[in-house]
């Protein structure tokens, strides 16, 4: 299966890694940073459950930052 | 008697909120927040460029006010429920600017969606401000479902068209039972000190500010105008007349 895909912020990517959290540490993103959050499936997953969360193929991933706004 | 506004429990010295949006540059923002003399300040909940961010804006606001993330651009409850959540992890604050858009010209809020969602995050414990309309009606019923204070808009968002209906404003604000928050529609200085006389308890604005030509005199100026505007509330303007009314005495005119 090596074309299974996960969709991270919109775009479509090969699934390599086996957890959140290992998505997250590819991404070279500092996971206590300040601001950070992380969406799977369409619901707020803790930073604290990023470890434990699974990645299977179609799984939808959002990783959001706090920036400007009004 | 210092005089301070409470919200959900949180006591604020400045009454003036400030966006953090469309600066010239960072340092410019950081300037205005600390010229606006602000304790809160909003930010957005955005998808993270994957490719590489600059510093992010909560570390650098950190210290300097509270951050009230909002939900803007949501066009459903669902999603604004999901960006309160996710802007609750990030920045660990139960606080959330509730915005749910109805219309993407005008930015107007989707009245029914909002109370749906300010009640599923006010039972979620969250405490939420709403961005709304100028309406009485739907004042109440936001209070009514959690809203910890309403924000009306005083018009469209980055219009810069002031206080459109300040009669409105005016009823909002004595039936309101929770603090009335003028977001949005704010130009210059003498309409955050308007809203302030038509008792609201706070003004909450951005491009005002973020988008003058020097933003940190701007910024100065909120500041002077939102604490003007209050304590002439405060004070108690006088009636209106129709004539007039000399202010000099009546009698010892010379040559009566």
């Amino acid at each position: 299966m090596t074309d299974a895909t996960i969709r991270v912020n919109g775009q479509d990517e090969p699934l390599s890694a086996a957890t959140l959290a290992a998505l997250i540490a590819e991404r070279g993103i500092t996971p206590e940073g300040r601001g950070i959050a992380v969406a799977h499936n369409g619901a707020l997953v803790r930073r604290a459950d990023w470890t434990q969360t699974r990645l299977a193929a179609g799984d939808q991933i959002e990783i959001v930052l706090a920036k400007q706004g009004g | 008697m210092t005089d301070t506004l409470k919200i959900a429990g949180r006591e604020f010295r400045s009454r003036l909120f400030l966006g953090s949006a469309g600066y010239p540059n960072q340092q410019v923002m950081l300037d205005a927040v600390a010229a606006s003399g602000t304790e809160m300040v909003t930010v957005s909940i955005r998808r993270m460029n994957l490719a590489g961010e600059s510093e992010s804006i909560a570390e650098l606001l950190t210290g300097r006010a509270q951050l009230l993330p909002n939900t803007a651009g949501c066009q459903t409850a669902k999603d604004a429920v999901l960006t309160a959540e996710l802007a609750r992890e990030a920045l660990a604050t139960d606080w959330i600017k509730l915005e749910v858009i109805g219309d993407r010209e005008l930015l107007y809020p989707d009245v029914e969606q909002l109370v749906q969602a300010t009640a599923t995050l006010a039972a979620k414990g969250f405490i939420v401000l709403p961005y709304c309309n100028d309406d009485p009606v739907t004042c109440r019923k936001l209070a009514d479902a959690g809203a910890a204070a309403v924000m009306p808009l005083g018009a469209p968002i980055g219009s810069g068209l002031g206080v459109c209906n300040p009669h409105l404003i005016e009823l909002i604000c004595t039936r309101s039972t929770v603090p009335v928050v003028l977001d949005a529609g704010i130009g210059t200085a003498s309409e955050a000190a308007l809203a302030m006389e038509l008792g609201c308890a706070a003004v909450l604005l951005n491009t005002a500010v973020s988008k003058a030509r020097h933003p940190v005199q701007m910024a100065a100026a909120m500041r002077d105008a939102v604490s003007a505007g209050r304590l002439a509330r405060l004070a108690g303007r006088i009636p209106r007349r129709t004539h007039a009314e000399p202010s000099s005495p009546q009698f010892g005119l010379v040559g009566t």
